[in-house]
């Protein structure tokens, strides 16, 4: 009960700052529009994908990369929560671990998901069409990208001692998952070293379940996509709790 | 249960460096207890470790009948933290950081609005509440923590540094503060600070700790007489020293800066002899000993080597370090 509420006032917290900082929405859906309208609508002018223009076919990726930065950015974050000290008053607070990992978990789903509704809002001018049934897959498979790297984030930066290993995170974390996850390419053709590599990439199933689901185009099964997704979920999400329980306050 | 708070051999090793070395000490219900020492030591450490936030190497402690080791969540539950870093968040307003550490320590929901508008009232809060603390003076921050640390009514509070940097007059406010609240809730406080006026302004007991051990453990005034009366400062040609020897009363001397620093059982009684003795006097200075005195006559050094204010006897006892 306590611990509900808890877990309730910690994610209030989350989507306070969120609503507060407004400038922290708006960068974060402008990336995105830049490969969109930019890089795609650039590339796509006189390129075609399997018979789909390619600023089509990178919207989905592009969806997925949205939830991937922002996610894991927002993860990696509590290293300045931890530095500023507001971190230090959650931690010393009569509560379990969990409750504060999940908190913090869903506070960073939360804003990984309004960006990700902000970004599906504007499917159409890209010329996607979704019925309510593929916007809620796609919900869905955003959810589970967003769930595992938030955890993801949260347990780099309750390892991590200080913000100077934040960019190291970017160039080898986040890069080489968006970069291999084919969400700029299709997976069909590569050479096998590439192949491989995005085989092991998990946001490489998420690209390809929301292909499926939002223009149709797909490489594995879609309950495979699902499968791994929740899977990926499942051992961040879990190693995450591990991680929290044994971060010092200090 | 009689004490607040005892600890065990309580000992904390970093290292090479041992920050708090086999600490025994039981603190009475109810009291104001100071710890106080120079930066480094041990304070926050001690503290960090009574509040389950630092494990020990060594011992262990009980706070309100529950061991700091394995009743680690009652402790918690019983305990309210005052940080030496303000740890309330910018981005929300004043009343929302009560709200959610209401909500993290369990205060009923019935009572929560109750509790916030009381504490807020104490701490004089109340008109900029709905204001983000980002826009608070660093003052009205400490006083925000403080607010937090008493809104779930915890039997013990721990202030790291309550009033460090804060100017003169919100120091005296948040003193009013804290001795209403022990007075008020009946509360136990255990403060750290080396400053030695809100020791001695707050404290019903003060253990000096210095390189992790507890050198000496009582009242103020005890503590103040135990420097043996009053300190003279004169300022006199006479360079020999060793006369003032023949007073019986006089129990240590200095010299400094040309000053001659005398301490004396009872100044009002030997001036007189001691003027005779020291010939032509260019100024005297009589002042009853401080908590300063007491400080350095039991840990030989001085407490802030950063202020310039603080009197004589300091100065001294830094002239002494650098040699």
């Amino acid at each position: 009960m306590n611990e509900a509420e808890a877990i309730y006032a910690l994610w209030y917290r989350e989507f306070k700052v969120f609503t507060r900082e407004k400038s922290r929405v708006v960068t974060s859906v402008f990336t995105p529009l830049l490969w969109i309208f930019v890089f795609g609508g650039g590339l796509g002018s006189t390129i075609d994908i399997e018979g789909i223009n390619y600023q089509v076919f990178i919207y989905p990726g592009v969806l997925a990369m949205s939830v991937l930065f922002s996610s894991v950015f927002y993860g990696v974050y509590i290293i300045w929560d931890r530095k500023i000290d507001i971190l230090k008053e959650v931690l010393v607070a009569p509560l379990s671990r969990t409750s504060i990992f999940v908190g913090k978990v869903l506070g960073g789903c939360t804003d990984s998901m309004i960006q990700a509704f902000l970004m599906l809002m504007i499917s159409f001018t890209v010329g996607v069409y979704l019925t309510p049934y593929a916007f809620l897959m796609a919900v869905l498979v955003l959810f589970l990208l967003s769930l595992s790297l938030v955890s993801a984030g949260l347990i780099i930066g309750s390892v991590m001692e200080s913000p100077e290993g934040f960019n190291m995170i970017i160039s080898f974390l986040v890069f080489p998952l968006f970069f291999f996850s084919g969400a700029l390419y299709p997976l069909n053709n590569l050479p096998p070293w590439l192949a491989a590599i995005t085989y092991i990439d998990p946001v490489t199933y998420g690209v390809d379940a929301l292909r499926t689901v939002t223009i149709g185009v797909s490489r594995f099964p879609i309950y495979l996509d699902l499968s791994v997704l929740a899977g990926f979920a499942l051992v961040m999400f879990t190693v995450g709790t591990i991680a929290f329980e044994r971060m010092n306050v200090l | 249960m009689e004490h607040a708070i005892e600890t065990f051999n309580l000992t904390k090793q970093f290292k090479d460096l041992t920050a708090v070395d086999h600490l025994n000490f039981k603190i009475k219900k109810g009291e104001i207890f100071g710890l106080l020492g120079p930066n480094g030591a041990g304070k926050t450490t001690t503290i960090s470790m009574l509040c389950t936030i630092l494990r020990p190497t060594e011992g262990t402690a009980t706070v309100n009948g529950y061991d700091i080791l394995k009743e680690s969540g009652e402790v918690r539950k019983s305990i309210g933290i005052v940080f030496q870093e303000p740890s309330v968040d910018d981005i929300l307003t004043g009343r929302e950081n009560l709200q959610l550490h209401a909500m993290w320590y369990g205060v009923p929901k019935e009572t929560r609005k109750q509790r916030i508008d009381e504490v807020l009232k104490l701490v004089g809060l109340e008109s900029r509440q709905h204001s983000l603390v980002k826009t608070y003076s660093g003052g009205m921050r400490r006083r925000l923590e403080l607010a937090r640390g008493l809104l779930h009514l915890p039997k013990v509070l721990f202030l790291d540094e309550p009033t460090l940097g804060l100017d003169p007059q919100t120091r005296e406010h948040i003193w009013e503060y804290i001795e209403r609240m022990s007075k008020e809730k009946d509360m136990t406080i255990v403060l750290t600070t080396h400053y030695m006026e809100e020791a001695d302004r707050l404290c019903d007991r003060i253990a000096i700790i210095d390189q992790g051990r507890i050198v000496v453990m009582d009242t103020p005034e005890v503590l103040k007489g135990s420097v043996g009366g009053d300190i003279i400062c004169l300022k006199t040609a006479v360079t020999d020293t060793e006369r003032f020897r023949k007073i019986t009363s006089v129990s240590n001397i200095e010299v400094e800066d040309g000053y001659i620093v005398l301490t004396v059982g009872n100044a009002g009684e030997h001036l007189q002899e001691i003027l005779n003795l020291a010939g032509k006097v260019e100024s005297v200075q009589i002042r009853p000993a401080s908590l300063d005195d007491a400080f350095i006559s039991y840990t030989g050094k001085e407490i802030r080597p950063d202020s310039g204010e603080g009197g004589i006897a300091q100065r001294i006892v830094r002239e002494k370090t650098l040699r």
